[in-house]
């Protein structure tokens, strides 16, 4: 088995309407940072690995045959992958396999999504026989998730207020981020209107433009970048049914296996402790204190009490989402692989006004479904 | 490279539209049949990987439902592709090559039946030039199929042949759709559809699945009595304007047949994924079985006699491992093609011991 690298990250503006460019202008725009930062050209890449969500997002069916030209694949292999929210991250995942397995030395894996070109509000709530439409949006799907964790939990009702403050004062420091809200503060979001109780307006994710690259390659490659490598530890997934009764949607089992499992082969024992920062998957403001505890962070019941202390803010013992998170840029097929790209260039030294001091172990975490696909990886600034 | 094979095979029969089971409900007796008669408990398959396409269902997130098919409790370690379960088959061969986990569940499916297929892939094309032309599915075709007829020595007689062969040798598939004697004479005497291409030169309309089950090295012997060895895969993707490719020629399945080591040796089985009769014959000559000595080409009558998306491809695979494990082949190739007039292709070369 070879040893994976990330010697390349690459991502755009992000933003509600990216005008600008069409949906190949966006992929080639964070696809061409990647190769810049990796010191390669598009001659060098053996393969192309591209994720995004649901085609009708953008209204077009398998958009990667359309955009084979501009992520310069013709010639080459080009895998689709699709596992929902959690695509950005498992895409990233297939990506390291493909040169762990020793069968390519040079990976460019891209995920994006064009939400403007579409309605994702529209897209999630079709009219499917025999089965209840989600007209809601995701909002409406995970909000009884959040109050049944702070039924659990015990958390007071200003937690969630908390993370979205914190990531809106992160994502202030990431030229990249969507979202720039620069009189951010908890009067701001508490007085912001009530969406779906307890999320309000200020805790949800935006709708975002926006697309995520990374070069992966083997050890040989591994040092010739602009940026010394992230080193990929370990990469897991997991996938739970979306309709079984008595599974737990707000601490989800296959969450629970997933971050097992990347710990077990990253030799993490104890996460609070030897993870230095995470960059986790929070579209609403109360899958923060809901995350740390799945992801072992904190026992149960006790995820809310690092929030409330600062411990997950940029300055705090483990921060969460120094980039701003999905919080604040939300291009739904390419949220996860921006957080594991985010986590790769803290551990590489690269991510400027948000970098945390010192980062050398760092996680990267997407979900999508109703909770139910999880994916993760561990990047290190040490060859494993 | 490890050594992965197919070890299970099974597949939903192909019909024009399902009007009773949704896609979940024509997996579940697939995939069951898969794992049942692959040997390894489904508790004990390392990895699942799965292959459709949510327009094809007209709604996002069409392959969550799968899940609930394989019954997915414990989480299990699973993966999707938004492309034909051969795409599926090969990022499990890639997992598998790493040596972590020794089996893969791998499944296909699709429903063309909801919508009208050959405008639903018009949404496959370049949103901003030829989307908003609405260049269907088989109007594309039929402009490689005439760049085919006028620019190399094939036939419309050729095409007719294909046709007629593909339905006799459909008879003796049980799963097939689209069966019979038909007399290419006859069949030249019917209407265009799209000029060059008549009505059979197009693969029918179909609902249908497929499951296929991998296992490596001792795992594969211990469960198989003669196990299709994958000895090579690989598979590349071409330009997407049409305008761009020579379309009578197919240079992407060259490249990945030259990859996965196919054209070093005899083929006894060549399972080709060819929804329109001049692909079949596109296929041919870029694998050199333009005149197929001793390769019998589509034995199960091919995708012109069964065409269920995202799942053909895969059938492909299981089709031609079926006739190694069998005896009857010793050495298939197996091909699979995604997007508008052949743009993506993967080709798969599988043995006996």
């Amino acid at each position: 088995m070879e040893r994976t690298a990330v010697v390349g990250i690459g991502q755009t503006k992000h933003d509600t309407a990216r005008e600008d460019v069409s949906i190949a202008g966006l992929v080639r725009e964070a696809a061409t940072r990647a190769l810049d930062d990796a010191n390669m050209d598009w001659a060098d890449i053996d393969a192309v690995v591209v994720g995004k969500a649901p085609d009708m997002f953008e209204g077009v069916m398998m958009p990667e045959l359309y955009l084979a030209d501009a992520l310069g694949a013709t010639g080459k292999p080009l895998l689709r992958v699709h596992t929902a929210g959690s695509v950005g991250g498992s895409t990233a995942v297939v990506a390291a396999h493909h040169v762990a397995s020793g069968l390519y030395e040079r990976v460019l894996t891209v995920a994006f999504e064009k939400q403007s070109e579409s309605n994702a509000m529209w897209a999630l709530a079709p009219k499917i026989p025999f089965q209840p439409t989600l007209v809601a949006g995701a909002g409406g799907y995970f909000a009884p998730h959040i109050r049944e964790y702070i039924r659990r939990a015990k958390a007071p009702d200003h937690i969630g207020i908390e993370v979205a403050v914190k990531d809106r004062v992160n994502g202030m420091k990431n030229p990249y981020a969507h979202l720039r809200i620069p009189d951010i503060s908890f009067e701001k979001v508490a007085s912001s209107p009530m969406l779906w109780d307890p999320i309000r307006f200020l805790e949800c994710c935006p709708s975002s433009d926006g697309a995520c690259a990374m070069v992966l390659t083997n050890s040989t490659h591994a040092t010739n970048g602009k940026h010394a490598p992230a080193w990929v530890r370990g990469t897991a997934v997991r996938s739970e049914p979306l309709g079984m009764a008595g599974r737990d949607e707000v601490n989800p089992r296959a969450g629970r296996d997933c971050a097992a499992d990347v710990y077990a082969q990253a030799g993490v024992t104890d996460p609070r402790s030897q993870i230095d920062l995470a960059e986790i998957y929070v579209p609403f403001s109360w899958f923060e204190p809901m995350w740390l505890e799945n992801l072992g962070f904190a026992p149960e019941g006790t995820g809310w009490q690092l929030t409330d202390e600062g411990v997950t803010a940029l300055d705090g013992d483990l921060p969460i989402n120094p980039s701003g998170g999905v919080l604040s840029s939300n291009p739904i097929g390419a949220s996860g692989m921006l957080r594991f790209a985010e986590a790769a260039m803290q551990v590489r030294g690269q991510a400027g006004e948000h970098q945390v001091d010192g980062a050398r172990l760092a996680l990267g975490h997407a979900y999508g479904g109703g909770s139910q696909f999880f994916a993760m990886w561990i990047v290190s600034s040490e060859r494993p | 490279m490890r050594d992965v094979a197919v070890v299970s095979f099974a597949q939903s029969k192909s019909v024009r539209a399902d009007p009773v089971r949704n896609e979940v409900e024509i997996l579940m007796p697939v995939i069951q049949d898969a794992v049942a008669n692959s040997g390894i408990p489904s508790k004990e398959i390392g990895f699942t990987c799965s292959g459709s396409a949510d327009y094809l269902a007209g709604q996002p997130f069409a392959f969550v439902y799968g899940l609930e098919a394989i019954g997915a409790w414990p989480p299990v370690r699973e993966s999707h592709v938004e492309a034909d379960g051969a795409w599926a088959l090969y990022e499990a061969w890639v997992l598998l090559q790493e040596g972590e986990i020794d089996s893969a569940l791998v499944y296909g499916f699709g429903k063309s039946s909801p919508g009208s297929l050959r405008d639903v892939l018009t949404r496959q094309l370049d949103p901003y030039y030829l989307a908003p032309l609405w260049p269907d599915a088989i109007s594309l075709a039929a402009l490689q199929a005439r760049a085919l007829l006028e620019t190399t020595e094939h036939t419309e007689r050729e095409l007719a042949e294909v046709a007629a062969r593909s339905r006799r040798d459909a008879v003796a598939n049980p799963n097939a759709q689209l069966t019979g004697d038909a007399d290419p004479e006859a069949l030249l005497k019917e209407p265009y559809i799209a000029s060059p291409l008549r009505k059979h030169d197009c693969a029918p309309i179909s609902d249908g699945a497929a499951a296929v089950v991998l296992a490596a090295g001792d795992l594969a012997r211990k469960v198989s009595k003669r196990p299709a060895w994958i000895r090579g895969i690989d598979h590349r993707v071409e330009p997407h304007y049409p305008g761009v490719r020579d379309l009578a020629r197919s240079p992407s399945t060259r490249a990945a047949a030259e990859k996965a080591g196919a054209l070093s040796g005899p083929i006894d089985v060549a399972e080709l994924y060819a929804p329109f009769t001049s692909q079949e014959l596109i296929l041919r000559d870029a694998l050199g079985l333009a005149k197929p000595n001793g390769t019998k080409i589509n034995p199960s009558g091919g995708a012109l006699a069964a065409n269920p998306m995202m799942a053909a491809g895969l059938i492909r695979i299981g089709e031609a491992a079926t006739r190694v494990s069998s005896g009857e082949a010793n050495r298939a190739l197996a091909h699979a093609t995604s997007g508008p007039c052949l743009q993506q292709n993967l080709v798969c070369v599988l043995e006996g011991e």
